[in-house]
C-alpha cells in the first residue's frame, strides 16, 4: 500500500515528539492532559475528516471554518432567542450544511469552476450570513448543554474523555470506513488520481463531487454543533481560520494535496500533532502562542517538501527527461 | 501598449460606473472634492487611498495568477513588513527602514518562487506555508504587541500628500507604471503569458518558466512588502495579527473581477487594479448606506460568484463566438 509511509512517518513525528514533551515535562504523559487533547482538538478533527476526503478527491473546501461560525450563531439563537428545541435546531442546521455544500458542489461541476474559489465565495457567504444573525456573543444556557458538558467516562489515571472527544473518535472512526471499505471511498480516491479516467471508468463525477462536498459541510455543520458545546455560545467570529489548520492537518497527515492518496487516520494524527505543540507551548509557559503558528509552518513545509520528494523518486525517468530540457 | 485600455475591460468600467453611480445615489456629496493643507479630500479620493494595499496586492497577484499561480501568503508578508518598519522606524532613516522591509518582502517572494518553480510544489501549498507561519514571524517581530512610531518620514508615506494626491495613491499610480512598462513594454508579458498557457510547451519553445515564475512570486513578495508599509504608515503602527487579515483574498478577487482568468495565461495590469477599485468603492459605498459593515461580505459573495458565472467555460460557449467573430487572431 503506496499510502503507508507518509502516515507511518506522522505517526512516528507524534510519538517522537509526545516522547521529547514527557521527557521535559512528565506530567504531560498522564490521560488528563491526553483528554484534554482531545477535547479541544475535537472540532478540528471532526472538520479535518471532512476535508480529507475533499483533499482526496483533488478538491478543496474553504468555507469550512465559516461554516462553523455560521453554525454556532444559528444553534445558539434557536434555542435561545427562537424557542426551537436543541434537537430540532441540530437537525435544522447540519440540514441546512449539507444543502449549503450540495449546493458548492454542484457549482463546481456544472460549470466547471475551480473549488479554491467557489469555496471561497462560499466561506464570505457563510461568514457575512452569522455576522447578520447576530454580531454579538450569544451565551446557551439550555440544559442539554450542561448535561452534555457533564457527560465524560473516567479514564484510569484521573482523565476524562468528554461526550465532544467521543463524537469526535466515532467520526474519525466512521470516516476511516467510509474511505477505506466502501464503494464511495473508492470513488473519491478515483476522482483524485484522475478525473477523466474515473469518468471513463463509470464513476458518476457530477453526483460524487456533490456528495463529498455536502459530506465535508455536513461535518463542519456537525463541528459547529461540538463548538457550540465547546464554548456554550454561538459567536459569529468563532472558527475564524480554521481552515488553514485543517488543511494543515491533512498536509501533515500525509494526504497528497494533488489528490488521490491519503487517509483519514493520517489526518486524526495531523490533527493531534497540532494539539501536542499547543499543549507543550501551554506547559512551557515562558514560549508565546505565536510559535504555534511557526512550528505548524515548518512542519507543513517538512511534510509537503517530503511528499515532494517521494513523487520524484516516484517519477524519476520524467523528472530526468525534463531536466535535460531546462 | 494597446494593452492598457482594452476592448474586454469594458464590462468593469462599466460595473465601476454603476456602482459609483450608486453610491451617489446614497451619499449626495459623493463626488464632493476639496482641497485642504495642501491635499485632496472628498469620498473619491478615500476610495482610492483605502483601495491602495489591495491595488498594489493585485498588481503582483495578477502576475502570478497569470502563470497558473496563486500567492496565498501576501497577507502575512503584509504583516512582517509592517511589523519591520514599525520597528526600525524610530530609530533608522527612511531609506534603511523601507531597504529593510521592501528586502524582507523580497526575501519571501524569493522562498514562495523557490518552492513553486524549483522543487515544483502546487502553489495553493506552497504559499499556504508562509500563510500560516509569516503571522507567527510577524509576531515575533513584534513580540506580540503593537507597535507604534512617530517618524515624521514614515508617517509621510501613509498620510501626507504630494502636489494634492495622497502618498499612497501616488506610490500605487508609480507601481503601476513601472510595473505595466516592465512587463508590457518588453516581451516579459508575452513570456509570463505563455508560462502559464502552457508551461511545458513554452519551456520546449526556449522560454525560462523557471526564471519567469520565480520573478513573479518576488515581484508579488515586493508588492505586498510596500502594501504592508503603506498599512503600517497608514495607522502609524503594526499589528502582526490583524495587518493584511484576509487581503490575499481580496486581491485574488480583484484579480478575478479583472477578467484575469485564475487558469493563467491572459492578464491585464490595468483591469486587475480596477477590480481592487471596484471592491473598495462598494465597501465604502456600503459604510456611507449605513449598512453594517458585515454587509461586504455577503455583496462580496453575490459579486465573486456572478464573476465567476460569467467566467465560466460552459456558460461561456455563446460569448466565446462572439469573440472569436470579433477577433481575427485567436
Amino acid at each position: 500500500m503506496k499510502g503507508l509511509p507518509p502516515v507511518l512517518i506522522t505517526a512516528i513525528v507524534l510519538v517522537a515528539g509526545f516522547a521529547a514533551c514527557a521527557v521535559q515535562f512528565p506530567n504531560i504523559a498522564s490521560t488528563r492532559v491526553v483528554g484534554n487533547l482531545l477535547t479541544d482538538n475535537a472540532f478540528l478533527g471532526i472538520v479535518a475528516t471532512g476535508m480529507t476526503f475533499v483533499i482526496i478527491s483533488g478538491g478543496i473546501d474553504l468555507s469550512v471554518g465559516s461554516v462553523i461560525g455560521f453554525t454556532t450563531v444559528f444553534v445558539a439563537l434557536a434555542i435561545e432567542r427562537w424557542g426551537v428545541p436543541p434537537l430540532v435546531a441540530f437537525v435544522a442546521i447540519l440540514a441546512l450544511s449539507a444543502a449549503f455544500g450540495a449546493a458548492m458542489g454542484a457549482i463546481i461541476h456544472v460549470f466547471d469552476l475551480p473549488p479554491f474559489i467557489v469555496t471561497l465565495a462560499g466561506m464570505f457567504l457563510a461568514r457575512g450570513a452569522s455576522f447578520l444573525l447576530s454580531t454579538e456573543s450569544v451565551p446557551i444556557t439550555a440544559p442539554v448543554y450542561s448535561t452534555v458538558s457533564d457527560f465524560a467516562l473516567r479514564m484510569p489515571g484521573g482523565g476524562r474523555l468528554s461526550a465532544i472527544a467521543i463524537i469526535m473518535l466515532a467520526i474519525v472512526i466512521g470516516g476511516v470506513l467510509l474511505l477505506q471499505l466502501t464503494r464511495f471511498g473508492a470513488n473519491v480516491h478515483a476522482l483524485g488520481g484522475s478525473r477523466a479516467t474515473a469518468s471513463l471508468m463509470g464513476v458518476a463525477v457530477g453526483k460524487m463531487t456533490v456528495k463529498i462536498y455536502m459530506l465535508s459541510s455536513l461535518l463542519a455543520g456537525i463541528a459547529g454543533i461540538v463548538f457550540s458545546f465547546y464554548t456554550s455560545a454561538g459567536y459569529s467570529l468563532s472558527a475564524v481560520g480554521v481552515e488553514l489548520d485543517t488543511i494543515a492537518a491533512v498536509v501533515i497527515g500525509g494526504t497528497l494535496l494533488t489528490g488521490g492518496q491519503g487517509s483519514v487516520i493520517g489526518t486524526f494524527l495531523g490533527v493531534l500533532i497540532q494539539g501536542m505543540i499547543q499543549t507543550y507551548i501551554n506547559f512551557d509557559g515562558t514560549l508565546s502562542s505565536w510559535w504555534t503558528k511557526i512550528a505548524t509552518g515548518v512542519l507543513l513545509f517538512a511534510f509537503i517538501a517530503l511528499q515532494q520528494g517521494l513523487v520524484a523518486l516516484a517519477r524519476r525517468p520524467a523528472a530526468k527527461r525534463a531536466g535535460a530540457v531546462s | 501598449m494597446t494593452e492598457l485600455l482594452p476592448r474586454r475591460g469594458l464590462a468593469q468600467i462599466l460595473a465601476l460606473i454603476v456602482i459609483l453611480a450608486v453610491d451617489r445615489v446614497v451619499s449626495p456629496q459623493f463626488f464632493d472634492l476639496r482641497l485642504q493643507d495642501g491635499r485632496l479630500f472628498g469620498s473619491l479620493i478615500d476610495v482610492l487611498n483605502r483601495g491602495t494595499p489591495v491595488a498594489l496586492l493585485s498588481l503582483g497577484m495578477v502576475l502570478v495568477i497569470a502563470t497558473r499561480g496563486i500567492d496565498l501568503s501576501v497577507g502575512a508578508v503584509m504583516a512582517i513588513c509592517g511589523a519591520i518598519a514599525a520597528s526600525l522606524a524610530d530609530s533608522h532613516g527612511l531609506p534603511v527602514v523601507l531597504a529593510a522591509a521592501l528586502g524582507a518582502g523580497l526575501i519571501c517572494g524569493l522562498w514562495n518562487g523557490f518552492l513553486v518553480a524549483v522543487l515544483g510544489m502546487q502553489p495553493i501549498v506552497a504559499t499556504l506555508i508562509l500563510m500560516v507561519a509569516g503571522r507567527g514571524i510577524a509576531q515575533l517581530i513584534t513580540e506580540g504587541r503593537i507597535v507604534t512610531f512617530s517618524s515624521p518620514d514614515l508617517v509621510w508615506l501613509g498620510n501626507g500628500a504630494i502636489l494634492g494626491v495622497p502618498v499612497p495613491i501616488a506610490i500605487a499610480l508609480g507601481m503601476l507604471i513601472l510595473t505595466g512598462a516592465v512587463v508590457r513594454g518588453s516581451a516579459l508579458g508575452l513570456l509570463i503569458e505563455a508560462t502559464g498557457g502552457n508551461a511545458r510547451a513554452s519551456e520546449l519553445a526556449g522560454v525560462g518558466t523557471r526564471a519567469m515564475i520565480l520573478a513573479v512570486y518576488v515581484w508579488c513578495g515586493v508588492c505586498a512588502a510596500l502594501a504592508g508599509v503603506i498599512a503600517a504608515a497608514d495607522i502609524m503602527g503594526a499589528d502582526a495579527n490583524n495587518a493584511g487579515l484576509w487581503l490575499e483574498l481580496d486581491a485574488i478577487l480583484a484579480v478575478v473581477i479583472g477578467g484575469t482568468s485564475l487558469f493563467g495565461g491572459r492578464f491585464s495590469l490595468v483591469l486587475a487594479v480596477l477590480g481592487a477599485l471596484i471592491i473598495q468603492t462598494m465597501n465604502t459605498g456600503i459604510l456611507l448606506s449605513g449598512y453594517p459593515p458585515e454587509f461586504n461580505l455577503l455583496v462580496k459573495a453575490v459579486v465573486v460568484l456572478a464573476v465567476l458565472l460569467l467566467q465560466s467555460p460552459k456558460l461561456s460557449g455563446f460569448a466565446g463566438i462572439m469573440v472569436r467573430l470579433r477577433r481575427t487572431k485567436p
